[in-house]
């Protein structure tokens, strides 16, 4: 009702919020030389710069000759990409990987918040938490080399299961690889925003509740859920937003010539086409192909949790 | 002790028989969970005590007669490691120090309601966190700048991370406005506002920060995988790497050994020495952090 007429007012003062700004900036001249500047240059020169260079995808790029002496081939590389025969394996690869990871890893570390809530000694609580956190501090190296090892036909699970597997060479065994290896590491590290949100959840209410009789059930759907909701829908959006940005050093840490079936994805073929083959256009194409379907991901995501959540994104 | 086991069985046994067997089923989830971490961790310590050709042929064994340390000599005494673990550090700090001063310095304007500008420069920081040029673009800019073999090209472009930014921005946020009130009547400068006021009172935050930058740097390969060449500027991760992945065990790790069966024994159990020796200097560090963890991520990340 009131927009119009700020609009006029925001008009009229035009210049006189121009000379307020400046008169600003002068008086706080620090906080953009020092404070902001270092930020703002880095984010121009090492994330603002490389976007201009996606022209590369649309030319046979010769570094020799530059973006703009390199032929210029339009949308082939992107043609030659998405009908050659290995686009939709790559791409499934991608997808279910990282659905997949979602669908198991994402619940996890909300399991285990509830479960750690529930314990009431707070010294035992920290030593169990010091446990789960543990693994988060491996790299990632030393976790596909541990991977490896256990995995290895005379390694841990064979012995245990009597059997002598080679599970590093088997396609079908890769995503379970990935993904258990994936919550072994990250699910306790995972659980601390949701610990951190539970233990904002009111004390009197769950007292009221207990002394109402509520059991756990309902404890957990009238004052523990209400009080987490807003973060994993947060933590969700986000993760559907890196749904095509699934880890390359895992992924690659984790192939085997043989298991290749199931583990190439998208990043690791980049990887391969650009840095060691240099075919420097037609990588950038298959890059670029990844994040805009990333972007369009993250932001239908965010449209439907929007409409879930009264109006509320991210 | 006795007392509290008391006092907590009679608060077990005060609940409904229905909450007491899901108390149970979520004890054993959460027992499995912890065994499931715990048990490889000491199968991958104890093995690698073991004699290679027991380990091969028997596995784990209690008998100490077959335990050795030659594993931790080989590894311990090879060169290339002690570069890695030396580069590694080095990376490491460099990359907390200029991370963490970008950021938190970055995040105290943006946690300024009056600061003019605050919308301009939030949008074009939010942006880089879902669109990006993606690695050849970035590769060639590199190239172009010459840091090819240079361990600036892992230092300097991810200094400025938006996320922490974003994280110390809201903790900041949390701080009382008249501290800040005072700070400027006093006619104290932005700056030693920001240093002998505001950051002082900030070490959970700062504490976070710097370690994610530590640990992040540490245990990351990638950058330095496609950057860096030469063998003497490669941190400890892309050594590791030629062990544990590629099975290529540093020279002089096995070549006194005389058949290609006892050299590929003994790089299986190198691999369990230096996941240890590799893996142990975090390990070690990171409980000092942990009181750090919950203020820290709870202030930043709950509401951020």
């Amino acid at each position: 009702m009131s927009k119009p007429s700020t609009n006029v007012t925001a008009r009229k003062s035009g210049s006189a919020w121009i000379r307020s700004t400046l008169v600003y900036v002068r008086q706080h001249w620090q906080l953009y030389l020092f404070f902001i500047m270092p930020a703002f240059l880095l984010t121009i020169i090492f994330r603002y710069i490389p976007m201009g260079g996606i022209a590369i995808a649309f030319t046979n790029y010769n570094p020799f000759q530059g973006i703009f002496g390199s032929e210029w081939v339009g949308f082939s590389h992107f043609e030659r990409f998405l009908s050659s025969p290995d686009f939709m394996s790559y791409l499934l690869n991608t997808l279910k990987l990282s659905i997949y990871g979602l669908l198991w890893g994402f619940p996890a570390p909300i399991l285990l918040a509830f479960l750690l809530n529930r314990i009431i000694s707070k010294s035992k609580k920290q030593k169990i938490q010091l446990v789960l956190y543990m693994p988060n501090f491996i790299s990632v190296i030393v976790l596909c080399g541990i991977v490896r090892i256990l995995l290895s036909p005379t390694g841990m699970v064979n012995m245990l299961l009597g059997t002598n597997y080679n599970f590093m060479t088997m396609p079908e065994a890769f995503r379970t690889i990935y993904i258990a290896s994936g919550i072994w590491q990250g699910a306790g590290w995972g659980s601390i925003i949701y610990t951190a949100a539970l233990s904002n959840a009111s004390k009197e209410l769950k007292e009221a509740a207990v002394i109402d009789g509520a059991n756990i059930i309902q404890q957990i759907k009238t004052v523990e859920w209400p009080a987490i909701k807003d973060t994993v829908l947060i933590q969700f959006v986000m993760s559907v937003g890196n749904i095509m940005s699934v880890g390359f050093e895992k992924a690659y840490a984790l192939q085997t010539d043989l298991n290749m079936g199931a583990s190439e994805i998208i990043s690791t073929y980049v990887y391969k086409k650009g840095i060691i083959d240099g075919d420097y256009g037609f990588s950038t194409a298959v890059g670029l192909f990844n994040t805009v379907i990333n972007v369009i991901l993250l932001l239908s995501m965010n449209a439907i949790v929007k409409k879930m959540n009264d109006g509320k994104g991210i | 002790m006795n007392a509290v086991n008391v006092k907590k069985k009679s608060e077990f046994a005060r609940q409904p028989i229905g909450d007491q067997m899901l108390l149970v089923v979520g004890y054993v989830v959460l027992g499995i969970f912890v065994v499931a971490i715990i048990f490889p961790m000491i199968y991958i310590i104890l093995s690698s005590f073991i004699d290679p050709i027991t380990l091969q042929n028997k596995g784990v064994t209690f008998d100490f007669s077959k335990w050795t340390l030659t594993a931790y000599e080989r590894v311990m005494t090879n060169a290339q490691i002690w570069v890695g673990f030396k580069n590694a550090l080095l990376y490491s700090i460099e990359a907390t120090v200029l991370s963490g001063a970008v950021t938190l310095l970055a995040a105290y304007p943006m946690s300024r309601p009056d600061f003019r500008g605050r919308g301009f420069f939030n949008v074009i920081f939010v942006i880089t966190m879902f669109f990006g040029g993606g690695l050849i673009p970035t590769y060639l800019l590199i190239s172009d700048i010459g840091w090819l073999d240079n361990p600036l090209a892992i230092l300097v472009p991810g200094a400025f991370s938006v996320w922490n930014m974003i994280i110390a921005r809201t903790y900041y946020q949390g701080i009382p406005r008249d501290l800040q009130e005072a700070a400027n009547i006093d006619g104290a400068s932005e700056m030693v506002y920001f240093f002998k006021i505001l950051l002082p009172v900030c070490t959970p935050i700062i504490a976070t920060i710097s370690m994610w930058n530590f640990v992040g740097m540490w245990n990351s390969y990638f950058d330095a995988m496609i950057y860096l060449n030469s063998a003497s500027k490669q941190p400890l991760q892309l050594v590791l790497r030629g062990i544990l992945i590629q099975s290529q065990p540093e020279p002089g790790m096995v070549s006194d050994m005389q058949s290609t069966a006892e050299r590929a024994q003994l790089a299986e159990l190198l691999k369990y020495a230096t996941i240890i020796i590799s893996s142990l200097p975090l390990m070690i560090m990171y409980p000092f952090f942990q009181k750090y963890f919950d203020s820290g991520i709870m202030a930043g990340a709950v509401k951020g």
